[in-house]
């Protein structure tokens, strides 16, 4: 108990943006026609490769001068990371693409 | 730690942050709008670039060191290689495979997190342990989950059930929560605990595995949204590791929204949650447990085509099997071809046709059928009765009456367009082969149902060819 209060502590900025960003994450989604679907899940897809940040920190603050195993996995996790961001918003810019060249005839 | 001293660098670094928080937020609140949409996931992008290129110039570790440009020239490397790769898969990919390709890349995301937390863990500096490892296990469950998700989709991975599932999927929950309060215990072997942590990351990867291998058929979309939805979290738990707004935020925001969207797809399917991830669909399912016996009537392709030219309205319901022939855009010059002879076309679209929600209506655009002619199920229904033909191409549980009618049936509740009310109905299909759900569809043996079968993209071509002789 008196560890979850420490935590809750030490977090306690973080876990307010958590708490809130739980209720907006509902609350921007909950109208969204059914047409949507797969462009917005992969939006939000590419929004979750926000790892990259972390990846970057990771590796920036790694010894890279010699080779190490930190330094391979930061440089892995980068790339993967950054797969899923630029990957992700392409894809979801593909597909979105389509559907505005019809918006327009209309 | 406590005391705040002022540092330019840092505080245009989390107002960088703010920003793309509000950006990732807004893009996506626009996402969601058909109009907005595409503008909505560029300024998400945009966002997250700003994130990245003041991390690596910004950025300062606890000893209040910046990123060493060595460092940096290699994270620029890798990020430039990597988009580059992502960027051409991404606009060489068939739309068809674009079900695949969002779980491919929510698997990188998945992995990418599970290996920060791998790393952090033995990082010294970390105070928030507890949370590092959950991030490592829920991103790699992710990643293990969205690869398998992946190869089903593709078609190069079965659906693989078994009776004890449900049990040993259990276990392996058990197995991971275990391990996790046994790293955490105060007083362990800081060497003991570093290859705990080493089994962990193997057995969530596992469970990723398990968790997603007897799900199959209808389910794959729901499954997707919810591995999604994970990645997000992993990726907030992170972000904790690293007092992150933007990645907490960002996270989270996906995170929520997955989940939203996943209920939503459940609700779409009349199935809750827990039943798609205990049940596992085919597990529920017995084929064949009421077998129909009935008489299919099949019809020629000029046959079909004279029934075309002489009705007035026609609905046209696609399935994975129009996605799968590569049919759309032969279906999409059928349409104009039946339009020109004063034949009322619309499209009939099922929440979950296809492999993923809206998938349809992804492929018919790409085909540059007009948008207003892709009617939601709920608004075609009170319709269907007028229609003369409902054109079936590829579809089966979607249009299967035993959701309305057979409380036996595994897909019993399941909101379906009602081709049978339809006054005829033609099934394009490969052949008797089940759909997805492998479920019997009596929709098959009624009366007014034709069968054309073959290939859709090649009977669609014979039929435009049959037209254009009738002109």
């Amino acid at each position: 108990m008196e560890n979850l209060l420490q935590f809750f502590f030490t977090y306690r900025q973080e876990i307010f943006i958590l708490v809130l960003a739980i209720f907006l994450g509902i609350e921007v989604i909950s109208h969204v026609p059914s047409v949507l679907h797969t462009p917005l899940m992969s939006g939000a897809n590419a929004i979750s490769g926000v790892i990259i940040i972390g990846g970057i920190i990771l590796l920036g603050h790694a010894d890279v001068t010699r080779f190490s195993a930190t330094m391979v996995i930061g440089v892995l996790a980068v790339f993967l990371a950054t797969l899923n961001v630029a990957g992700g918003f392409v894809v979801t810019n593909r597909m979105l693409e389509m559907f505005s060249k019809k918006k327009i005839k209309k | 730690m406590s005391e705040i001293t002022f540092d330019s660098g840092t505080a245009v670094l989390d107002l960088s942050y703010l920003l793309a928080a509000v950006l990732f937020v807004v893009g996506l609140k626009m996402l969601s709008k058909p109009k907005k949409a595409r503008a909505g996931n560029l300024w998400a992008g945009a966002g997250m670039l700003l994130a990245m290129i003041t991390t690596l110039l910004f950025h300062k570790d606890s000893m209040g060191n910046q990123i060493a440009w060595e460092n940096a020239m290699l994270i620029i490397i890798t990020i430039i290689l990597a988009t580059v790769i992502g960027w051409i898969i991404a606009k060489k990919v068939r739309m068809t495979a674009m079900p695949q390709l969002v779980s491919f890349y929510n698997a990188t995301g998945g992995a990418a997190s599970g290996l920060v937390a791998l790393i952090e863990y033995g990082n010294p500096g970390n105070s928030s342990l507890m949370v590092t490892l959950l991030g490592m296990v829920v991103g790699n469950i992710a990643f293990s989950g969205s690869m398998i998700a992946y190869g089903k989709l593709d078609g190069w991975i079965r659906d693989w059930v078994y009776r004890s599932m449900k049990y040993i999927n259990i276990f392996m929950l058990l197995v991971n929560t275990s391990l996790i309060v046994t790293i955490m215990m105060p007083g362990i072997d800081p060497s003991v605990a570093q290859t705990l942590v080493y089994i962990l990351y193997g057995i969530s990867l596992a469970y990723g595995i398990l968790f997603v291998m007897p799900i199959g058929g209808a389910d794959m979309p729901v499954v997707i949204s919810l591995l999604n939805s994970l990645t997000g979290i992993a990726a907030a738990m992170a972000g904790f590791i690293y007092n992150n707004q933007a990645m907490i935020l960002g996270g989270i925001l996906v995170g929520a929204a997955g989940t939203i969207l996943t209920i939503l797809m459940c609700r779409a399917m009349n199935r809750s949650l827990w039943n798609v991830i205990i049940g596992g669909f085919g597990a529920s399912a017995k084929p064949g447990t009421v077998q129909e016996e009935g008489i299919i009537r099949e019809i020629s392709v000029s046959d079909s085509a004279i029934l075309l030219n002489f009705s007035q309205k026609v609905v046209i319901i696609p399935g994975y099997g129009l996605a799968a022939a590569q049919a759309q855009h032969i279906c999409s010059e059928l349409d104009r071809m039946l339009e020109l002879r004063g034949v009322d076309v619309r499209y009939a679209i099922h929440p979950v046709a296809g492999r993923m929600p809206g998938h349809m209506n992804v492929l018919l655009a790409e085909a540059n059928v007009s948008y207003e002619k892709l009617i939601e199920m709920d608004h075609i229904n009170p319709d269907m009765e007028h229609v003369d033909i409902a054109v079936i191409i590829g579809a089966n549980d979607v249009v299967n009456p035993a959701a309305i009618d057979d409380p036996s049936s595994p897909i019993y509740g399941m909101p379906i367009i009602q081709a049978y009310k339809a006054k005829n109905i033609i099934v394009i299909k490969r052949g008797m082969g089940k759909g997805y759900a492998a479920i019997e569809n009596k929709l098959f043996y009624n009366e007014k149902t034709r069968m054309l079968f073959g290939n859709a993209r090649e009977v669609l071509q014979k039929l435009v060819e049959e037209l254009k002789g009738m002109a």
